[in-house]
């Protein structure tokens, strides 16, 4: 692995080495792409027998409050208009057919077609989303290599406890409790919104300035496992063969720890990441609740409320393919980090 | 190393604190001569289309009905140049429309318009659920551009209460499917607001509409934001975001002595109360409801369940209705003593375990609320209470809507709901034999002829003073039948900011968001800046 990178010929030339691992990569991605198939279609399936057991009448959800004044026969023909009279398997035929037609359906608690949704709030979850996760990389992989190279000291045991604080407490509180400091006691950062409340229009600098507290709550939210991982991982490598010999050479302090020890940590930690996608996904939807942000996390919750399933089926198949992309970039980060591993 | 990394992180916090506190967040107050107001509502429009249930009861900002509500709820005319004329069989109602009103796009309003509007809610591939309202509707017709006629198949006193449905262009749908046309967030009306913008889940811009036929706004728009979460909101008009905001009556109570806000409780027929099922051996009894009437202690629950914003409740029309029967109401404080005197005579005797028992069967059952609403499930806690004092055992169980549905035929429920329009338009359908377990309907199965009898004369009856005597009896009736305990009325918590001129509550209806909340006429509101 060393000696690659010192060799300027394999930066240069392609070599045969070089050539094999391309054609695998493709490989990997038609495999992938062969096994993402089945998986969303089984999930989508999935979601629609969960809906037919779900005792949950979305009509009634629909009508709200006016329940209890609608007549069972006005309820009828709504459920009527929407098809919700067919059988199963027909509903959801018909849903598969107009997915590949590119029409994801009507969402019937929003009264809206489902892409519009999607398109008005999918960017803004995915900003958040994406924003949270850098900040979580960096500050994790900073603040773990740091702990691990005094492990025990002041640093790392001070570390070690806040994270096991945080972890302890829900992003909900967590959130509430950051508005309570950063922008009623200090005043420094807005409540909640997406923009300043009397803007007329999306500005860039605005939208960032409103998620700093959002963004923020989701990163320290997340961060206990990560910086915990980085710390156990390089804090284990410290000890490893080709570090303590890179030490013995009289390698500076820095480039040990950051260009040995950290990369042999490096790599279970794109595993890790792909893993918690998730669950970073699950964190957006409470940060967004507290934040009032018009993500996809609160109209999912009302979607599942409402029995609401070409919305809920589409959010879910979109949190799908995400989770099935990001475990496909892992590993070919993995793969591209770590020429052991094969790509099959 | 790890020494000089370290001072550089904290440099680089440091640096990052300095430039937070530096660049002071821009709050409105802040913005001069801005003359738009923000008020900040829980719940969310889906649509912002009257026909599919947008702002049906007036107060919709956007768009006006041929009849409108004033301060005191009492009708007046909108669209109609004049309240709508009656025949004297009651089954045809003549409008005749207000001449040059524009709709926001500038197109003349018409009889058309209205015809469209009423055709689109009885029209059954629309997905409406006012389609059930307007049940008495036969046909709707303009005979001229000015002059719209309803028919109805049966007279109903409060047909004009149904007319403040706002109107909508007929021009806008054209060859377009009504229930996903763009219309429905891009709205077009005839009211004092036209639609900006609107952001799903964040929030409703409104510019004031310069040719309102009603006179032009005093303030340049209105910003609706839309907060769902009760403790964010209140958080966020403590930060002063909002110029008024809803909050519940625990969340108001902390601004009671912050400057700058004042705490507005507003009177609502909203009403809680636990619905008792004939299906249940011991609901069923009336000297069990009857006691638990008497058992209960509305005052304790309005001051410590409600803290304050409330009243108590005895029946299903408010009192600040022109309909409500003074001897229908009871006592506000509990009376075990005579609660204990009804169960006696009712032969409910004391068993080993304090819980009375009759003929075998024990004086047991559930009270289910749902779950999620903490304001009923401190009520369901406190009816529980009550009743144990004169040995009634109720189980209190937190449950959802689907959970609760099928079990409101042999379960109690803690239910609420209320309108102060017409005592009509709710208690017709819950408490008519004729609607006897379908579904929210009658769920626990009430009948009695004098009820029926009454309220089919409240609907049919013309003359007012012939419908308040028919009502009367209704409620007289069931406060002698004791189908629901009644508990209380609630008030709906509103704080405003001092600088805010012309708010005018008046009394609101259980649904309360985008319109008909406190902000009704806030095309009459200014701000002193």
């Amino acid at each position: 692995m060393e000696h690659q990178h010192l060799d300027p010929t394999f930066v240069t030339a392609p070599t045969p080495v070089r050539r094999r691992r391309r054609t695998g990569a493709a490989r990997m991605i038609r495999n992938r792409l062969l096994v993402a198939v089945p998986v969303l279609f089984v999930t989508s399936a999935g979601m629609f027998a969960l809906g037919a057991a779900s005792p949950i009448d979305p009509a009634q959800q629909y009508a709200g409050a006016a329940a209890f004044t609608t007549s069972e026969e006005n309820l009828a023909q709504i459920r009527a208009n929407w098809g919700l009279d067919d059988p199963l398997p027909v509903q959801y035929l018909r849903w598969l057919g107009n997915l590949l037609r590119g029409d994801l359906g009507w969402s019937t608690s929003r009264h809206e077609p489902v892409v519009d949704v999607l398109a008005a709030r999918a960017g803004w979850t995915l900003l958040l989303v994406g924003a949270a996760l850098a900040v979580v990389l960096v500050a994790s992989l900073l603040l773990g290599t740091l702990a691990a190279y005094r492990r025990g000291g002041w640093f790392d045991r001070a570390l070690r406890t806040t994270a096991y604080t945080i972890q302890s407490v829900p992003s909900f509180w967590l959130g509430l409790a950051a508005i309570a400091v950063f922008a009623l006691s200090l005043g420094w950062l807005p409540a909640g919104g997406l923009t300043d409340i009397t803007a007329t229009e999306t500005r860039v600098a605005d939208v960032a300035w409103h998620l700093i507290l959002p963004v923020g709550v989701l990163a320290v939210s997340q961060l206990p496992w990560f910086v915990l991982f980085i710390r156990d991982s390089v804090a284990d490598s410290l000890r490893e063969d080709h570090v303590l010999a890179a030490r013995a050479r009289g390698l500076p302090g820095r480039t040990v720890l950051f260009g040995h020890a950290l990369r042999t940590g490096l790599l279970p930690f794109l595993t890790l990441i792909g893993t918690h996608l998730p669950e970073l996904v699950g964190g957006a939807v409470l940060v967004e609740t507290v934040f009032s942000l018009p993500g996809l996390g609160a109209v999912t919750v009302q979607a599942a409320l409402g029995s609401d399933f070409p919305l809920l089926a589409a959010t879910t198949l979109a949190t799908t393919v995400v989770v099935l992309a990001a475990n496909l970039a892992t590993d070919l980060a993995y793969s591209a980090a770590d020429p052991r591993v094969r790509l099959e | 190393m790890s020494r000089t990394t370290g001072v550089r992180l904290a440099a680089s916090a440091a640096l990052l604190l300095a430039l937070v506190a530096c660049s002071s967040p821009t709050t409105p107050s802040d913005n001069p001569g801005g003359t738009t107001l923000i008020v900040a509502t829980a719940g969310e429009p889906d649509t912002l289309n009257p026909v599919l249930n947008y702002g049906v009861d007036g107060g919709s900002l956007i768009f006006d009905g041929l009849v409108a509500r004033d301060e005191g709820n009492r009708l007046v005319p909108a669209l109609a140049r004049d309240l709508p004329e009656v025949s004297g069989d009651g089954k045809t109602i003549t409008v005749r429309l207000r001449e040059g009103v524009l709709f926001h796009d500038g197109t003349p309003l018409t009889a058309k318009d209205v015809v469209f509007t009423y055709q689109a809610v009885l029209d059954e591939k629309v997905d409406s659920v006012l389609r059930s309202d307007l049940d008495m509707l036969a046909s709707v017709a303009a005979p001229d551009d000015t002059t719209v006629i309803f028919t109805l198949r049966y007279a109903y006193a409060p047909f004009l209460q149904r007319l403040t449905l706002g109107i909508v262009p007929a021009a806008a749908f054209e060859g377009q499917d009504l229930n996903r046309a763009a219309f429905n967030r891009q709205p077009i009306g005839t009211g004092p607001y036209r639609v900006t913008s609107w952001t799903p889940g964040d929030r409703l811009v409104l510019a004031a509409n310069d040719r309102y036929w009603g006179g032009r706004p005093a303030n340049s728009g209105v910003v609706v934001a839309f907060v769902p979460d009760d403790n964010v909101r209140a958080q966020r008009a403590r930060a002063g975001e909002f110029d008024a905001a809803e909050l519940p009556p625990k969340l108001a109570v902390g601004f009671d002595n912050l400057p700058g806000y004042r705490v507005h409780k507003v009177p609502t027929a909203d009403y809680r109360g636990v619905m008792l099922p004939m299906g249940n051996p011991v609901t069923a009894d009336v000297a069990v409801r009857r006691a638990l009437s008497v058992a209960v202690d509305r005052t304790a629950m309005v001051d410590g369940v409600l803290g304050g914003a409330g009243e108590p409740a005895y029946g299903p029309v408010p009192p600040s209705s022109e309909f409500v029967e003074p001897a229908a109401a009871g006592a506000p404080t509990a009376d075990p003593a005579a609660a204990t005197a009804l169960l006696e005579a009712a032969g409910w005797r004391p068993g080993p375990d304090g819980i009375r028992v009759k003929g075998g069967t024990r004086a047991a059952f559930s009270l289910m609320y749902p779950a999620a609403d903490s304001l009923r499930k401190e009520l369901a806690l406190a009816v529980t209470a009550d009743a144990k004092k004169i040995g009634i055992a109720i189980t209190p169980e937190g449950l959802t809507w689907d959970a609760i549905t099928p079990r409101m035929g042999s379960d109690a429920l803690i239910m609420g709901y209320g309108t102060p329009y017409d005592p009509d338009f709710v208690s017709y359908k819950l408490f008519h034999s004729d609607f006897a377990g379908q579904g929210f309907f009658n769920p626990g199965s009430y009948a009695s002829e004098a009820t029926d009898r009454a309220l089919r004369e409240g609907r049919a009856e013309a003359d007012p003073a012939r419908r308040k005597a028919a009502y009367a009896t209704f409620q007289r009736q069931l406060a002698t039948d004791m189908p629901w305990v009644f508990l209380t009325y609630l008030e709906h918590t509103y704080v405003v900011r001092d600088s805010v001129q012309g708010v005018v509550a008046r009394v609101e209806p259980h649904e309360h968001d985008v319109a008909n909340s406190i902000w009704w006429n806030i095309n009459t509101w200014t701000r002193r800046s």
